[in-house]
């Protein structure tokens, strides 16, 4: 008599079975509780594909759009594109700038113990106040503020240059103070001692060092800042992104065409700038 | 040296060709209309709206908003598995899902879908399928052969290769690609209903064109609240895996 089967072959059981199956049960109740919640609907929309109008929509992308008139209009509105984003970074820079000073715990008089106890506290104030507007300031959207700016200013560019340069200014305000942080502290140090005054410290103890970085860091968020441009256009802040918006609701796919493939054509170029320029500088 | 001159050069052209090209208005910024409207904007900032009905329609749309970066990066990754197992040969889809950015998607969905969002759902789950599926082939392709050499070896088939050895090899890397999306597409998700495409945006977006600031705070207030939980849920599960 031969020993049991069941002995040799063991029935090939997963341990960790139970919890898995309990682990997926969850998921698939999750997914199909957010599919309700998100009225998602992959026939409806198939299906809807197929109706006359998406469909003469999506049938009229191609040949895209490329009368001379056209191509001119979205040549100019491309640089549009690109002149909200550079002078908003450049806002932006303004503002950060001299934050990120005020920030660096070095540049202070306390860091060569020459501050009363006053004093410190109230810069210590300042600077808790300054950090939380830099964090307010970048964790609201670029595109809520511009939608808040479009109804201060009016539709137009001063919109979108306004709203990059809120939001920029408060990731360049930190990212600046944290390089002038990190930099080497002992020319400024000795610069203060010979009574040099802190500015005159800032200019020739710490900003030469720091220059390459800082620019380097500032080309890379203006690619970030030409990829929000275009996105600011569709809630009324000019550029190549309202035209988009336009062409669309005019259901003119041969014009949101042409406009797509100048949006990638601009961010690729955007890509190519900014690495080329960081190169200059590492 | 000479280069950075050039360099330099070419950026302070590029700041003032910019800045006169655009006409910009500065001075509607600062007119008495403009400056008393921004008095009232924060001043009603200020004093967000917290009455318990409203706060109930903010709670359902912070759902909404959740339950669409949940699932379209759920939906995403599943198509990003698929994408990095079978189809190494789409890259060029997947920089063409990349490229256009959610909101483009959004309002171009909204054509076929209506507003809603679903529209947002599919948009986002578009271009993030483009961003992961590129991410899950990187990290599949940048393994080390052996597991998957030797099961080859032994004979199994590749859909045995993929599941046993080289999904399991990756997936620690897969899984904080995927919720650093999901962080990336609460924030999307907050702002696509600008188009039309539901959530918190929505409401934001209909508030502030009725000029109801106050309402228009509790919202922004909700949003920066739905990103910082889901940045925290996100480190906990990136922490978790070591």
């Amino acid at each position: 008599m031969s020993t049991a089967p069941a002995d040799l072959n063991p029935p090939l059981h997963d341990p960790a079975s139970r919890g898995r199956v309990i682990a997926l049960t969850l998921f698939v109740f999750a997914v199909w509780e957010m599919a309700r919640l998100t009225e998602f609907d992959l026939i409806g929309f198939i299906r809807a594909l197929s109706d006359p109008a998406p469909r003469a929509f999506l049938f009229s992308f191609f040949p895209p759009a490329h009368s001379a008139e056209f191509l001119k209009l979205a040549l100019v509105e491309t640089w549009r594109t690109v002149a909200i984003a550079t002078s908003g970074l450049f806002v932006a820079g303004l503002i950060a700038v001299p934050i990120a000073i005020i920030l660096t715990r070095v540049l202070s008089l306390s860091s060569i113990g020459l501050s009363q106890r006053r004093g410190s506290f109230l810069s210590a104030v300042t600077k808790r106040i300054l950090r939380s507007t830099l964090i307010f300031l970048r964790s609201v959207p670029e595109l809520i503020w511009a939608l808040l700016l479009v109804r201060v200013v009016g539709l137009g560019p001063t919109a979108g240059v306004l709203a990059i340069a809120i939001t920029y200014a408060g990731m360049l305000g930190k990212v600046y103070a944290e390089i002038f942080e990190s930099a080497d502290q002992t020319p400024v140090i000795s610069l203060l001692h010979q009574g040099a005054g802190r500015l005159q410290s800032f200019a020739f103890g710490l900003l030469p060092q720091c220059s390459d970085e800082l620019i380097s860091y500032t080309v890379y968020r203006w690619e970030c800042a030409v990829r929000s441009s275009v996105i600011l256009g569709f809630v009324g802040a000019g550029g190549l992104g309202q035209q988009m918006d336009l062409s669309m609701k005019m259901f003119a796919g041969n014009e949101v065409c042409t406009l797509l493939l100048m949006f990638v054509l601009l961010v690729a170029l955007a890509d190519w700038t900014s690495k080329t320029l960081r190169k200059v500088w590492e | 040296m000479n280069q950075r001159f050039v360099a330099i050069l070419s950026l302070v052209v590029l700041v003032i060709a910019s800045f006169i090209s655009l006409d910009l208005n500065w001075a509607a910024f600062f007119e008495p209309d403009a400056l008393s409207s921004m008095g009232r904007f924060v001043t009603e900032f200020l004093h967000p709206d917290l009455q318990p009905a409203f706060l109930t329609k903010v709670l359902f749309a912070s759902f909404e908003t959740i339950a669409m970066s949940a699932l379209s990066t759920v939906i995403a990754a599943f198509l990003g598995l698929l994408i990095a197992f079978k189809a190494s040969g789409v890259r060029s889809l997947l920089n063409v899902l990349r490229s256009i950015p959610e909101l483009v998607w959004a309002s171009l969905l909204l054509i076929a879908v209506g507003l809603g969002p679903f529209a947002g759902t599919l948009a986002l789950a578009l271009h993030t399928t483009g961003v992961l599926g590129r991410l899950y082939l990187e990290a599949i392709e940048n393994q080390t052969e052996g597991p998957a050499f030797a099961l080859h070896a032994s004979g199994a088939s590749s859909a045995q290769v993929f599941f046993f050895a080289r999904l399991p090899q990756a997936f620690p890397q897969l899984v904080s690609y995927t919720v650093y999306r999901w962080e990336n597409n609460i924030r999307a998700a907050a702002v696509l209903g600008v188009v039309g495409a539901g959530g918190l945006g929505k409401m934001l977006s209909f508030h502030l064109g009725l000029f109801q600031m106050n309402k228009a705070a509790t919202v922004i207030g909700a949003s920066l609240l739905l990103v910082a939980l889901v940045d925290s849920v996100s480190d906990s599960i990136r922490r978790h895996l070591g």
